[in-house]
């Protein structure tokens, strides 16, 4: 048995305080935003009577703008060096949201400033928050620390939807109480935040460290370079659960009531495979893990493509689809965190997942169009062939991430 | 503070919370539970009467009539339950829940409001209508997996035929000729049908950020446009025109105005209500149009206005919506 000893004393390891508080903050907030998502829908068409144009209206104002708002978060929270307090604000506006879409009653625009502005708070908080986890966990466990967090989040992901069913069923199907319930539990995990996660603030850095000119500079350094370049290609690969489940459901001919289970069957692995490949990811490396990860995407693809059809191919594409968000979502920070300097961190991982997020506006896009021009056999089939590439090119830029980054592997 | 301090206060903040979230379920359940006005045997058959669904909080939900004349007065209440309710010649559609979320329900129901056979829904009830021989039922249910078009709506729109037992499981099975052209697109969605008769519709369909009226027929299989920026057809009983909701500048962002197509002229008519109505109207007789205007989360009333852009709206039925005219 001659495993390297950092491989060991990781898998005793505590997790920190901080990371669990996170984990916890998150999995409270996500039960509160996940009952939510799951009678939007309803509420608008059945509870409203919107027409549907409305509602594709209101669902399409998903925009770009809100990824940007992860890049403005991130610097502002470096600036001011309070991670903490800008997560808090960036969770508060989204559980204030869900009350204001109960005030919006049935007015259109204000129903629609109430869901955007709870996804700002979604875009504002996400940087801090990893860059916080970041701050309090050693570099060597930091595959595990996010395993963790992500797995906490996840689970609260999947609560969410059981917990909205049973307050439907309690009170006699008021939406209205669902809002209620759901800002409630979100106020929750506001206070668990305030409470018990630390802010890393160390010693004030020199003035010129946190400017616009040194965020910049960020990007002259080769590592962060190519980790930017390999996150937005393999961003570009990324086509959106809509359509995965979309291409799934069309080949199987399932009920469209099937739905909702396919992203329950993505959620359960993602659960389970979090922690393992995180501590993989400790172990082996992080870059291995996240190409791995989209390998696996790569998979999903490849196997929506080939027309195979049956109860088995619906198993193996949920199952590689839950490992590819467990190879690649929180690894790719804990990649992504040693190779930033503490006081810009932030701002850096504001970057990656704004290039990320673009890639994706980018990709949705692009495949919605294939997918007029070709039906989407045609359309799977092309981004198969477009991930392959990025892929490639993506393991060529990582390889000189590696060294840096991983201090195992 | 002290770790102690933070976890006390921690948990009895927890408590308030959901304290209060509990309470507020509590109270919304006894809400829903408010005591139901009786329900009476209620004649769904062809008369001086107008079928709706109550938005009142003691009847939320229920179908009902009134007397043609008195819309404002007495109404009989059904013990029925439905989202969407529509009736002619002594034949009714209700689109109602079916379980928990989403799954939806079509109930078929006589003259007399009794359900009289079921059929299973995906997706939730927007518009219901039945052809004027009472053979004929037609829905709408929104559906919300069908992102391919970057997460928009999607609708589906069928028809059954309780004398033959034909079905039409979503229209978008049927060929398309668009301008005179035969038209293949997969973001092609149908809503909001109106019957000529047994075997042909009037129809919504968009496409390529379009929204047309079609004249679709079932035994031929196809649906053809004939003109842009008509939603929610309803043909008035003469079967000359059709009011419908015209999106302002061609945008359902901007919201909508009540409108009449004459058919044989193509021209239209802006109708003098100028509230942005989002409903399928259904004609109260040869000179005018009802339809729902929402009022709250919860409430809505039965509006009519003349079809022939003249007059001003009045309110018709209080706490209504889903208005059918059972006439003939």
């Amino acid at each position: 048995m001659d495993r390297p000893a950092v491989g060991r004393t990781d898998r005793t390891r505590r997790v920190a305080g901080t990371v669990l508080a996170l984990g916890t903050v998150s999995l409270i907030t996500d039960v509160s935003s996940e009952m939510v998502s799951a009678i939007l829908p309803l509420y608008l068409i059945a509870g409203l009577g919107l027409s549907p144009a409305v509602y594709g209206l209101i669902d399409g104002l998903y925009t770009g703008a809100t990824a940007l708002l992860r890049l403005v978060g991130g610097y502002v929270a470096d600036r001011a060096r309070r991670r903490k307090a800008v997560a808090g604000i960036g969770y508060g506006l989204s559980a204030f949201m869900k009350f204001a879409l109960l005030a919006a009653g049935t007015s259109v625009p204000w129903l629609s400033a109430a869901i955007v502005a709870d996804r700002a708070g979604k875009g504002l908080r996400t940087a801090p928050r990893d860059a916080l986890i970041t701050l309090s966990t050693p570099s060597e466990s930091l595959g595990r620390a996010f395993g963790v967090h992500r797995a906490m989040d996840t689970a609260g992901a999947f609560a969410g939807p059981l917990v909205a069913l049973a307050v439907l069923a309690a009170s006699g199907q008021a939406y209205d109480a669902v809002f209620v319930v759901s800002g409630c539990v979100a106020l929750i995990g506001v206070l668990v935040l305030v409470l018990f996660v630390r802010d890393q603030r160390g010693p004030r850095p020199p003035a010129t460290t946190v400017s616009l000119p040194a965020a910049a500079a960020l990007l002259r350094r080769r590592p962060i370079r190519m980790l930017l370049a390999a996150a937005v290609l393999l961003g570009l690969s990324t086509i959106g659960d809509g359509f995965v489940y979309l291409l799934l459901q069309r080949q199987e001919n399932l009920a469209t009531g099937w739905f909702p289970l396919l992203a329950v069957g993505t959620s359960l692995t993602y659960l389970t495979l979090a922690v393992p490949f995180g501590n993989l990811a400790d172990r082996i490396g992080r870059a291995p893990v996240v190409l791995g990860g989209y390998a696996a995407l790569l998979a999903v693809y490849v196997t929506l493509g080939s027309g195979f059809g049956g109860p088995v191919t619906v198993i193996v594409v949920l199952f590689l689809y839950g490992g590819y968000y467990a190879a690649t979502d929180g690894v790719l920070m804990a990649l992504a965190g040693p190779l930033l300097p503490a006081e810009l961190r932030t701002t850096g991982l504001g970057l990656i997942q704004t290039g990320q997020a673009l890639a994706y506006l980018v990709s949705s896009v692009l495949f919605g169009l294939a997918w007029q021009r070709w039906d989407g056999i045609g359309a799977i089939r092309a981004t198969a062939v477009l991930a392959a590439l990025t892929l490639t090119v993506a393991a060529v830029l990582l390889r000189s991430v590696r060294r840096v980054g991983d201090p195992v592997g | 503070m002290s770790v102690r301090r933070r976890v006390l206060l921690a948990a009895s903040l927890t408590v308030v919370l959901l304290g209060a979230a509990v309470a507020y379920v509590v109270v919304a359940g006894h809400r829903a539970n408010a005591p139901a006005a009786a329900a009476s045997a209620v004649d769904a058959g062809p008369g001086d009467r107008v079928l709706f669904r109550s938005t009142a909080a003691a009847e939320y939900g229920r179908v009902g009539t009134v007397a043609r004349g008195s819309e404002a007065g007495v109404r009989k209440l059904s013990g029925l339950d439905c989202d969407r309710v529509y009736a002619a010649a002594g034949r009714g559609i209700c689109l109602r829940p079916d379980g928990p979320l989403a799954t939806y329900q079509l109930a078929v129901l006589d003259a007399g409001l009794r359900v009289t056979d079921t059929y299973p829904l995906v997706g939730v009830p927007n518009r219901a209508r039945v052809s004027p021989s009472g053979n004929v039922l037609a829905w709408t249910v929104f559906v919300t997996g069908d992102s391919y078009n970057g997460g928009r709506f999607s609708t589906r729109a069928g028809m059954l035929n309780v004398a033959t037992g034909e079905t039409v499981d979503s229209l978008e099975l049927l060929s398309i000729i668009r301008d005179g052209q035969p038209y293949r697109a997969a973001d092609v969605n149908f809503w909001g049908v109106t019957f000529v008769d047994d075997q042909h519709f009037y129809a919504t369909m968009s496409t390529a950020g379009k929204r047309y009226l079609v004249s679709g027929d079932v035994a031929a299989q196809s649906v053809r446009t004939l003109a842009e920026n008509v939603e929610c057809p309803s043909l008035s009983p003469d079967r000359t025109r059709i009011a419908f909701k015209e999106a302002l500048h061609g945008s359902p962002a901007k919201g909508w105005r009540l409108t009449v197509l004459d058919l044989s002229s193509m021209r239209r008519t802006p109708l003098a209500e100028t509230r942005s109505v989002d409903d399928q109207a259904a004609w109260y007789d040869a000179d005018t149009v009802m339809y729902g205007v929402r009022r709250g989360t919860r409430q809505s009333d039965v509006w009519a206005v003349p079809a022939d852009g003249t007059g001003t709206p009045r309110l018709l039925i209080p706490d209504a919506e889903s208005p059918a005219a059972l006439g003939n």
